[in-house]
């Protein structure tokens, strides 16, 4: 299985037609390089859940690196068990490392790659780990709607540990000639009536198999950055 | 089989004529789906998973359908059909198979040479048939498509020459093939 989170406990929109829409409206203008404010309003005015939504990311502190921040699966999945019966469920990756909250007044920093230089130099100092939580829907938390949190109240089990002991490059690591596709699922898992997961699917297939015809390049990240 | 027994045969046997309508059925149906899917979002994976088991069913049938052809008795040309038609025909047929064969041959071998796991329904999976090397899947994915044009093209014109037997020539070609019986007149 393969799946992709955010930092964000929310999803920006709930539709694949409204992410597309979202886009269109962020477009910078070719002019002034930066988007029409008026289109931003406009898709806002008709996307209520993604004000909602947007107020909720916003209220989220963002932490300092890749290591210290939870990581959010945003799109709700089912688990079966062996007797037939299913539960909705969300995840998410907890930290062990602890939170400390990004520096968002200083100025940029000018080195671009800082996040990903300091994850690298954190996985060779010792392993790096998040807890897996599941969070588990009751009948009217809505599975088809990305953009709404679940209630705080929800149970959540500690399903497991992941540990990452050293990082790899693309040069070395499997993952770059297999496509990343959310909806491939283990026995026991489903999908839910949220429409985002199959839009990612159709998306990510296009673009893996544009990239699966193209000339290999060697990674940016070289194998000897990653080593000790 | 006697002379006799093939002259009088003017129709296609009911099995045969089943595994025609039957293949005709399928194959319009995931050519439908096929273009509807890489056209969608939101209904992609719904129908993707169709379109596996049911390209996976295609190659079943037509293997089978292939080998029931061998050992049937085919009815005789009609009259009414050109030598030149008599020697086309078979080749085109042969070929109708054998894209119906190589068509579903090479969307399995695409998804193996991506490595996906080849999902045919819940937790039953085909086993690759090639190694798992993106270009060669770039390549069949390319092919798939190709071939899926290709099928649909031979399929208007097998259309097109029965029709045009049928309604200018009026020779009762389609009815060596109609899914009822039809009486000798
Ligand atoms: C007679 C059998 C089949 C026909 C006529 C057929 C036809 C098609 C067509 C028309 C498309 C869309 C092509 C495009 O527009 O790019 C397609 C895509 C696809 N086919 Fe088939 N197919 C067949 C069998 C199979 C089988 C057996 C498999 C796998 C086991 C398969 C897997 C796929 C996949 C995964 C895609 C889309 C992949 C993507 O997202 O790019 N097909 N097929």
């Amino acid at each position: 299985m393969a799946h992709a989170m955010l930092n964000t406990p929310v999803f920006a929109v709930n539709t694949p037609q409204a992410f597309y829409d979202r886009l269109l409206a962020a477009q910078p203008n070719p002019t002034t390089g930066k988007p029409d404010p008026q289109k931003m309003a406009a898709f806002l005015a008709s996307h209520p859940e993604t004000v909602q939504a947007t107020k909720i990311i916003q209220s989220h502190p963002a932490s300092s690196g890749f290591e210290n921040s939870t990581y959010y699966g945003l799109n709700a999945f089912w688990f079966m068990d062996a007797s037939g019966r299913s539960i909705p469920v969300r995840w998410s990756l907890a930290p062990v490392q602890p939170f400390a909250p990004a520096n968002t007044t200083g100025p940029a920093r000018p080195d671009k790659n800082y996040l990903f230089d300091a994850l690298i130099a954190g996985i060779l100092q010792q392993p790096l780990q998040w807890h897996l939580i599941i969070t588990t829907g009751q009948a009217n938390d809505p599975t088809n709607d990305a953009t709404i949190p679940w209630p705080d109240a929800r149970e959540q089990v500690d399903v497991g540990t992941l540990t990452l002991d050293h990082a790899e490059s693309e040069d070395t690591s499997p993952c770059r000639d297999i496509n990343f596709d959310p909806l491939v699922l283990p026995e026991g898992m489903a999908p839910s009536d949220d429409p985002l997961p199959s839009a990612r699917s159709a998306v990510y297939s296009q673009s893996f198999t544009r990239r699966a015809g193209e000339k290999k390049l060697p990674s940016t990240v070289t194998p000897s950055e990653v080593r000790k | 089989m006697s002379v006799s027994v093939a002259t009088e045969q003017r129709q296609f046997t009911p099995l045969m004529r089943l595994f025609h309508w039957l293949t005709a059925a399928l194959v319009l149906t995931i050519l439908g789906i096929g273009v509807a899917m890489v056209a969608s979002l939101a209904d992609y994976h719904r129908l993707v998973s169709i379109h596996r088991p049911l390209g996976i069913l295609i190659l079943i049938v037509v293997v089978i359908r292939f080998v029931n052809r061998h050992y049937s008795t085919l009815p005789p040309f009609p009259a009414t059909m050109s030598p030149r038609e008599r020697s086309v025909a078979p080749t085109s047929e042969l070929f109708l198979y054998a894209l119906l064969v190589v068509q579903p041959l090479v969307g399995w071998g695409m998804l193996s040479a991506a490595s996906y796991p080849i999902t045919l329904y819940g937790s039953i999976h085909l086993f690759p048939i090639l190694p798992h090397n993106v270009m060669l899947y770039a390549v069949l994915r390319r092919a798939h498509t190709v071939l899926a044009y290709l099928l649909f093209l031979t399929f208007l014109a097998h259309l097109g020459a029965v029709l045009f037997h049928t309604w200018v020539m009026r020779d009762g070609t389609f009815s060596r093939m109609a899914p009822w019986k039809v009486r000798a007149q």
